[in-house]
């Protein structure tokens, strides 16, 4: 192929002519450091080239090498418990070879080709296969079997299979198709802007369970469903996002750290291998994938850097697991998009991004679902996706959130007002909403308790009066509202308080169960109807306020998950304190 | 022998395209001699297989187009560093500016700096007491964290930041310490304030300034943090130092970016500022930190103006969503004569929960500190509401929580410029105003931690 020459340089955006072999987002080799680039512009034989490390150094006349393929990763043994850059090289090796500071041109390849992997075949020779049929599950962790799927496209008969110790790179199997013999081996390749295939897509139906409160109880998301959570800065985006990997009931999790900071990117790598996965008791990196382009690192890596992370988390999906991408924040990749967009000099839409960002946005949450992959055996998979976006000032009406917003389902509104107050997670009740409850209303009748629905319905409706008594006490002074109307402020503020305020960092507090969500949540809306009857009663205000049990119900939410059922004499105390008060109040009058 | 061109072709605010040009690279440097001899330096943007459009650092006052000669010198900015620049002043492009030699560089460092590895980072974990309540008590600054202080015009932020850089110390250790300083777009007398106090203490033996003011050239400020921070590193990463860097004022700097910016018609994002401001604080900011088996670390403080103390104003907004937290003077507790007037509430800082606790501080920190944010929180609220309805209107625990949030503002908040208090001191005058409320209030606080300190002290 022809030898590009570079006749522009201009901060990540390199032009060169002589490009007459190039198609559009081929990965090219820019200058003899061997910078990596992909072509994002062609006018003739002239094309634009964004280049995914820095250019500094680089000058006219520099040779340009194309490779011809797009964009591509490397798919196989190994990625769990990976950290990768923005285009998938592999961040700890680069250490090691490199130090402490990334350089320039360095080529690795994303997964070891010296590490031995156990194949054991699970099918046999003869045996027909189509493509996404399973041919062997290789133990990647202790949490993970990685399913090697024959590749997308190959259909035939097994001519050969082999059964011991390999490497991704050595060959495993041939099949035999009508075109001839295909070698397969455990290492697969795909271009990461394109969806990888499947066979039907489904209706999300299965919550996603995080262990956080006012998500699963309130707004939850589907597995296989999408959410955003846009909030100022220090509204708590990453400790949610954070929260979410470590504790959601996904198997495989990928964790994309998208223009934001070094040091959470290491906090998640210092912390994740001695979390404890609450099912299954194996640290918590061995099911997740770090993709980190931080602030720092070269501004087009970070356009590419969803791309890599959503098509690792698909190849994942197509071995039929529930996996969950986070990406934190697809703001910063919005501007990467905007800043390459403004050196092509292309005529800008809103606040200056390209007219294309809704499309773009759209095109990457779509990316989730609930499908049935392909595959003789017609497994499901489901890819959930959590993004966060960064929002100038909180301004709800950014365009990136405004994009956001048009395709996702879940929108977990963020408020720094909550923030100041420490009301972690700062999700605002009011604003925020879920499109899956319907969808999740049967498992949770099935599998948490009929009357949850309604016990959701009146805590929200508390939440709702609350608002707008509140507005009333602001005028006329809370001391001119009825008992009813304070006892429901008094539950309001406990659901608020108790139940809906969570401590990340507390050792019992930072996970519920669905289980104790529902006790909680009985507890307290118990606490409010049996103190309605009791006002009704004659009961005054004042009494139910002085409640000794009202400070075990706000204790509730640290207790164990292994001693549960103290909630239940929570629960037990409460009805004994209220009957003594109506029968004590009886007495009186 | 380097070509020297004399093909200034046109001249457009810091600006300068130079035509007709042979393997120039993009970030090279560029030296510009006058036709009287003087030399100015800049910076490639841009290079194209004939024009180079070079941003000039001293500003493009008397060059001419015609008799100009411009140099390409082959290499990025540098900064030669060495231990005896400690102890000095430099100017924004990091010449001697106190009258003394010339450095005897150990070695020439590129100023833009390589991205840190991910993988090769610590996470800043090791308590800095500052001495200072708001910041010690609920905003807890860690070694190697990135914190600004976001301010406005007329508030002690200077004031604070060299209480900071005089009083901070991790507990029980004798360390090798470092402060570096690097002054953009600052008045004389900040300046002198800052030299005059460094002066005093003693801390300028162990002290390096980096000094672009206010009346020098306003392009040479994209210059000084990259200075600033490659010396830092070198002090923390290759001499093992502890350095803390103080940047001031990041909204001159970013202000000089705009006019790079406008100068090239790009296309602004908002207010004018350039689309690639995140990336290029970001390029600043994260150059904060630890290294993985090195002993030295960077704590940076950046201190920004809010223009019309608008938090949402680009510069504070860009660099919130960058710094690991922020400290917000405030304006109201500046009237009401409480030095230091930190507004706690929008204050945060992020890696306070792994700095602080048992070993680090004190056991009941972490309850203590989420104890009073909520009272103070409900106490301000309180507050508002009796400004409506009057204080009659309020319930009785309010009328407390109003009481509290007083009593924190005057006893908590408020202390001397050169009041030093350890962690202990600062939490126990925590413990001592919980104490008015009843036990059942402290719903944020451990059983074990009521039980040991509520009404103990």
């Amino acid at each position: 192929m022809n030898i590009g020459n570079i006749i522009k340089v201009s901060g990540p955006l390199v032009v060169a002519d002589n490009m007459q072999d190039a198609r559009m987002y081929d990965v090219v080799r820019v200058s003899d450091k061997k910078l990596i680039g992909e072509i994002i512009e062609l006018k003739g034989d002239i094309a634009s080239i964004q280049v995914y490390e820095e250019t500094e150094g680089l000058g006219p006349g520099e040779p340009v090498f194309l490779t011809g393929e797009p964009l591509s990763v490397e798919l196989g043994p190994g990625l769990i418990q990976s950290i990768f850059d923005g285009i998938q090289r592999p961040l700890d090796i680069i250490r090691e070879k490199t130090g402490d500071r990334i350089s320039r041109g360095i080529n690795i390849p994303a997964l070891d080709r010296s590490r031995k992997w156990h194949f054991k075949p699970m099918l046999k020779k003869g045996e027909s296969v189509i493509g996404g049929d399973v041919l062997a599950e290789v133990e990647e962790t202790a949490l993970i079997k990685h399913r090697i799927l024959v590749p997308v496209g190959v259909s035939g008969v097994i001519e050969d299979i082999l059964e011991g110790d390999f490497t991704v790179v050595e060959n495993i199997c041939r099949v035999k198709t009508k075109e001839g013999i295909n070698n397969i081996s455990m290492l697969q390749r795909w271009p990461v802007r394109t969806p990888r295939v499947f066979k039907e897509k489904l209706i999300p139906k299965d919550p996603l369970i995080t262990g956080q409160r006012v998500i699963d109880t309130f707004f939850p998301v589907a597995k296989g469903g999408t959410a955003c959570i846009p909030g100022p800065f220090g509204s708590g985006k990453t400790v949610v996002e954070h929260q979410l990997a470590k504790w959601s009931n996904a198997e495989v999790v990928v964790y994309i750290g998208c223009g934001e900071r070094g040091n959470e990117m290491t906090d998640v790598l210092m912390e994740f291998p001695h979390l404890k996965d609450p099912r299954s008791g194996e640290p918590l990196l061995k099911r997740t994938v770090l993709i980190a382009n931080t602030s720092n690192m070269p501004v087009a890596a970070r356009e590419a850097s969803i791309y890599t992370g959503i098509t690792i988390a698909e190849y994942f999906r197509d071995m039929g697991y529930n996996v969950a991408v986070m990406a934190d924040s697809t703001s910063r990749w919005a501007e990467a998009l905007r800043e390459i967009s403004g050196r092509l000099e292309e005529m800008p839409g809103e606040e200056g991004y390209p007219a294309y960002l809704g499309s773009r946005v759209a095109e990457f949450y779509e990316r989730a679902g609930r499908v049935i992959c392909l595959g003789k055996d017609s497994r499901e998979g489901t890819l959930s996706v959590v993004g966060a976006v960064s929002p100038p000032g909180g301004d709800l009406s950014d365009p990136v959130v405004q994009a956001t917003l048009r395709v996702v389902k879940v929108f977990w509104s963020l408020e720094d007002k909550l923030a100041y107050k420490r009301h972690f997670p700062a999700i605002n009740w009011l604003m925020s909403y879920s499109l899956y409850l319907d969808n999740i209303e049967g498992f949770l009748k099935k599998e948490i308790g009929e009357d949850f629905i309604e016990l959701r319905r009146s805590a929200m409706r508390l939440l709702q009066e609350e608002s707008e008594l509140e507005e009333i006490a602001r005028l006329v002074g809370i001391g001119s509202l009825s008992d009813r109307d304070r006892l429901t402020l008094e539950a309001a503020r406990s659901i608020r308080e108790d139940f809906l305020h969570q401590h990340a960092f507390h050792e019992v507090d930072t996970y519920s169960s669905f289980i104790k969500q529902h006790k909680m949540l009985s507890l307290i809306i118990k606490y409010y109807s049996e103190s309605k009857r009791a006002l009704e009663k004659g009961v005054s205000f004042g009494e139910i306020a002085s409640l000794k049990v009202r400070e075990s119900i706000a204790r509730a939410k640290y207790i164990d998950e292994h001693e549960i059922e103290k909630i239940d004499r929570i629960s037990e105390a409460l009805s004994q304190e209220i009957e003594s008060k109506i029968s004590g109040g009886g007495k009186n009058a | 022998m380097l070509k020297e061109y004399l093909t200034v072709s046109s001249i457009v605010g810091p600006l300068v395209f130079v035509e007709k040009i042979e393997d120039v690279k993009y970030g090279e440097i560029a030296q510009i001699e006058f036709g009287d001899g003087n030399i100015r330096m800049g910076r490639v943007l841009e290079v194209s297989t004939d024009v180079a459009l070079v941003q000039v650092f001293e500003g493009t006052r008397g060059i001419d187009v015609y008799k100009s000669k411009v140099k390409f010198l082959g290499k990025g900015i540098e900064l030669g560093v060495s231990l005896d620049m400690l102890g000095r002043v430099f100017d924004g492009f990091g010449r001697p500016k106190d009258g003394g030699p010339q450095i005897l560089a150990e070695k020439d460092i590129g100023i833009s700096g390589n991205p840190l590895n991910p993988c090769a980072r610590n996470y800043p974990s090791e308590f800095i007491q500052t001495g200072i309540s708001a910041i010690d008590g609920l905003n807890t600054l860690v070694r190697g964290q990135k914190l600004p202080i976001f301010s406005g015009s007329g508030l002690p932020h200077s004031k604070i930041a060299a209480q900071i850089a005089r009083q901070a110390k991790v507990l029980g250790k004798e360390e090798k310490f470092a402060v570096v300083f690097g002054a953009m777009g600052i008045t004389f007398e900040e300046a002198e304030f800052f030299i005059s106090d460094f002066k005093d203490t003693g801390a300028i033996e162990r002290a390096v300034l980096f000094m672009n003011l206010a009346d020098e050239s306003a392009i040479e400020r994209i210059a000084t943090p990259r200075m600033a921070l490659t010396c830092a590193e070198y002090l923390a990463f290759e001499k093992n130092m502890h350095v803390l860097v103080i940047l001031s004022d990041m909204t001159m700097y970013c202000e000089a970016l705009r006019e790079v910016s406008a100068a090239r018609k790009e296309i602004p994002g908002r207010r004018g500022y350039p689309g690639y401001l995140y990336t290029d604080l970001a390029t600043l900011y994260e150059r904060a930190g630890r290294i993985r088996e090195k002993p030295g670390s960077i704590t940076l403080i950046p201190v920004l103006t809010m223009p019309e103390d608008d938090k949402t104003h680009p510069i504070p907004d860009l660099t919130g969503y960058i710094t690991e937290g922020q400290t917000i003077l405030s304006r109201e507790l500046h009237r009401k004569g409480i030095y230091p007037p930190i507004d706690v509430l929008p204050s945060l800082s992020r890696l306070k929960d792994k700095g602080i606790g048992k070993g680090k501080t004190r056991e009941d920190h972490s309850d203590v500190l989420n104890q009073l944010f909520a009272c103070y929180a409900r106490g301000r609220e309180a507050k508002e509401l009796a400004v409506i309805l009057g204080e009659a209107a309020l319930s009785d625990i309010d009328r407390l929580y109003s009481k509290f949030s007083d009593r924190f503002e005057d006893e908590f908040l408020r202390q001397g410029e050169y009041e030093d208090r350890t962690i202990a001191e600062t939490l126990n005058i925590g413990w001592k105003l919980l104490a008015i409320f009843p036990k059942e209030e402290l719903k944020r606080v451990r059983e074990e931690y009521l039980s040991k300190y509520y009404n103990k002290l």
